[in-house]
C-alpha cells in the first residue's frame, strides 16, 4: 500500500518526552547510544574543565571558563560550556566535551519539545530530574572514560529563588544550597568560593565572585584557562533571575576580568577574607 | 451473497467531501493575518486550555478547526517531526513547506483511503521570515490539498463571511494593534440564520490570539498574546456579547448571533516584548 502519511508513531499521543520519543523512533540520535569497544577512549577527545556557580537573593550565576584539554594540550581556547537550557535555568558542563555538547542540545531539545506538547513549563525539579535521565544513560560510555558531568541551575518560579543541582556520572543529583563546582579545578575554585561567598551578595558581586574563583581554579590547575587579556578571551558568564536567563556581554566581562587581574597584580593570591578572632583582621591586605 | 451498491468515484469522493465540510463548518472561524513584523493568528476560543493555535517551531506556528482530537494528532506530528529534524539537523533546516508536505501527504492519504472516515480538519501551517517577502501561509485542506496564502487567510464556520470583511478593510503592512482590530472585528462580522451580515465584538476572554513575530529577539519567535494585553491593544469596542450556544472548544457552533459593533478606538499600545502580561513566558532559547 502506498501510505505517503506521517508515520503512525508520531501521530499517536503517548509521550511528551523528545529522548523517548527518538530512543523508540530513531535511536542512532541520542548521543548515549553507542556501545564501545573495551578500553580506554579517555585520551581521544577534548575535555572541558571548570565551571562554577553561586546564589545570590533574587537569583543565580554561572560562569565557566574556556579551555578545552587533550592530554596535555590545551584543544580549543575559547570554548563555551555553559549553556541555557530554556528561559529559565542554565546548564554548565565538564567532561568529554563533544558527548557534553550534544548532551545539552539533546536536554534543550527536551524542556523546549515538552513545553510545546504539554503547553506549560516544567518545574525546576522536574527539569534537573530529566538530566538525571539523560546522564545516567551515558553511564556505558563514562566508564570508559567518557563521562560528562554537568551542573545545572535555575530560578524557580514557584519560590522565588535560584537553586542549583550537581550531578554524578551515574545520575545522581543534588542540590546545592549557596554555591558549587564541577571540573578539574573545581577543588581550588570551591576553596575560593568558600571564603568570599556570602549570603546577601548584590548580582554584580556574586558575578565577582565567581571569577575570582575561576582565577584561583586557574591558578592552581592547568586544564583550567584563565582570562585571556591578550586575546580578549574571557569566562562565559550567565545571569538568571525573573526575568530569565542573561549571558553578561563580553565587554562588562572584560571590565570584571580587568579589576580581577589588577588587584592580583598587588596581591597574586586574590582577596583576603577575615580572621574571626585572629589578630590581624586582614583589612589592610584586602586587594 | 449480497452485491454493494455501485457508487461512482466522483460520487464517492464528493460525499466524503461533504462529510469533511460539514464537520468543519461546525465550529468558528480562524483567521491568519500578515501584520508588519509576521503573522498574527486569532479565533474565538473560549477555552483557555484547548487550543488551536500552538508553536511548531522557532518560526513556525500551527493554527486549526475541525475536530480537536484529530488536529490535535497532527499538532503533536508536527512538533515530533521539527523537532526531530532541527535536533538531527541544524533549526534553520525546519521549514514550513517541509511540514505543509508532510501534513498534505498524510491529510490525502487519510482522505482517499477506503476504510477510514476522513479528517474533519483544515489547518495553516504560518512561517514568518526574515523579512515580510517571507513570511507564508500555508492552508491545509481535508483532502489534503495545499495552497498559499498572500496577505490574509480564513478557515472555519463562516470563513466567507469574514474573508469577505478581511478583503475590505486589510492593509498590507500593518502594525500590529491595527492588523489585530480588523481581524477581530471581521470574526465578529457573521451572517445569521437569516443570511444577513452582522458584527458582534468578541469578548477578549473569548479570543485566542497568537503571533509570530520577527522582532523577537529569542530565536523562538511564537508568542501568544492574552487577554489583559488584548484588552489594551483592541480598545473600546463597546459592549461585548459571548457567541451564542456557547458550545466546547471545538464542537458545534451555530452562526453567530446579531451585536453591535463599534469602530474600535486606538490606545496607546506598547511594543512587542516590553510587558509582563505579554503571553507566554518567552521560552528556550537554544544553542
Amino acid at each position: 500500500m502506498n501510505d505517503a502519511r506521517i508515520p503512525g508513531a508520531f501521530l499517536r499521543p503517548g509521550t511528551s518526552s523528545f529522548s523517548d520519543f527518538i530512543a523508540e523512533n530513531a535511536p542512532d540520535l541520542l548521543p548515549a547510544r553507542r556501545s564501545l569497544p573495551a578500553g580506554s577512549a579517555a585520551e581521544l577527545a577534548p575535555h572541558g574543565t571548570t565551571i562554577v556557580a553561586a546564589t545570590f537573593p533574587g537569583g543565580l550565576v554561572m560562569a565557566g571558563d574556556r579551555r578545552a584539554t587533550m592530554g596535555n594540550v590545551i584543544a580549543q581556547r575559547d570554548i563555551e560550556k555553559v549553556f541555557p537550557a530554556d528561559e529559565y535555568s542554565v546548564v554548565g558542563i565538564a567532561g568529554t566535551a563533544g558527548l557534553a555538547v550534544e548532551m545539552v542540545r539533546l536536554f534543550q531539545v527536551e524542556l523546549e519539545h515538552y513545553e510545546k506538547i504539554e503547553g506549560s513549563i516544567l518545574s525546576l525539579d522536574g527539569k534537573a530530574n530529566r538530566l538525571s535521565a539523560l546522564i545516567r544513560a551515558n553511564l556505558g560510555m563514562a566508564m570508559q572514560g567518557l563521562a560528562v558531568v554537568p551542573m545545572f541551575a535555575g530560578y524557580d518560579l514557584e519560590r522565588g529563588i535560584g537553586r542549583i543541582f550537581g550531578y554524578d556520572v551515574t545520575g545522581g543529583r543534588h542540590e546545592e544550597a549557596a554555591f558549587f563546582t564541577v571540573g578539574s579545578g573545581s577543588l581550588f575554585a570551591r576553596g575560593a568560593l568558600k571564603k568570599l561567598y556570602r549570603e546577601d551578595l548584590s548580582q554584580d558581586d556574586a558575578v565577582r565572585v565567581c571569577l575570582q574563583a575561576l582565577y584561583d581554579a586557574a591558578d592552581d590547575d592547568s586544564a583550567t584557562g584563565g582570562p585571556d587579556l591578550t586575546r580578549r578571551i574571557f569566562p562565559v558568564v550567565w545571569v538568571v533571575t525573573d526575568d530569565g536567563a542573561v549571558r553578561l556581554d563580553e565587554l562588562r566581562i572584560g571590565e570584571l576580568a580587568n579589576q580581577v587581574v589588577g588587584a592580583r597584580m598587588l596581591r597574586p593570591d586574590g582577596p583576603v577574607a577575615e580572621l574571626p578572632g585572629g589578630e590581624n583582621t586582614g583589612e589592610d591586605l584586602r586587594a | 451473497m449480497s452485491m454493494p451498491f455501485y457508487v461512482s468515484p466522483e460520487q464517492l469522493m464528493k460525499d466524503r467531501a461533504d462529510f469533511a465540510r460539514k464537520g468543519i463548518a461546525r465550529g468558528r472561524s480562524l483567521a491568519a493575518v500578515q501584520f508588519a513584523d509576521g503573522v498574527l493568528l486569532v479565533t474565538e476560543n473560549p477555552s483557555q486550555a484547548l487550543h488551536k493555535v500552538s508553536e511548531l517551531y522557532d518560526r513556525l506556528a500551527f493554527a486549526a478547526v475541525g475536530r480537536y482530537n484529530e488536529f490535535e494528532n497532527l499538532r503533536i506530528a508536527g512538533v515530533r517531526l521539527a523537532d526531530m529534524r532541527g535536533y538531527a539537523y541544524d533549526r534553520r533546516d525546519v521549514t514550513g513547506r517541509g511540514l505543509a508536505n508532510a501534513y498534505a501527504q498524510t491529510l490525502g492519504t487519510i482522505f482517499s483511503a477506503g476504510g477510514e472516515k476522513p479528517y474533519e480538519v483544515e489547518i495553516f501551517v504560518a512561517e514568518v521570515g526574515d523579512r515580510p517577502e517571507e513570511d507564508q501561509i500555508y492552508r491545509l485542506t481535508y483532502e489534503g490539498r495545499v495552497a498559499d496564502e498572500h496577505g490574509y487567510a480564513v478557515m472555519g464556520g463562516d470563513a466567507d463571511t469574514v474573508a469577505s470583511y478581511l478583503k475590505e478593510h486589510y492593509t498590507a503592512g500593518a502594525p500590529l494593534d491595527e492588523a489585530l482590530r480588523v481581524a477581530v472585528a471581521a470574526l465578529g462580522h457573521s451572517s445569521n440564520e437569516r443570511g444577513q451580515t452582522e458584527d458582534r465584538v468578541i469578548p477578549v476572554e473569548d479570543l485566542e490570539v497568537a503571533v509570530l513575530d520577527r522582532t523577537r529577539v529569542q530565536p523562538r519567535k511564537f508568542r501568544r498574546i492574552l487577554p489583559t494585553r488584548l484588552e489594551q491593544m483592541l480598545g473600546d469596542r463597546g459592549p461585548a456579547e459571548h457567541a451564542p450556544d456557547e458550545a466546547p472548544a471545538e464542537s458545534s457552533a451555530s452562526p453567530d448571533a446579531p451585536g453591535q459593533a463599534q469602530p474600535g478606538r486606538r490606545e496607546q499600545v506598547t511594543p512587542p516584548d516590553s510587558g509582563e502580561d505579554e503571553g507566554e513566558p518567552p521560552v528556550a532559547p537554544p544553542l
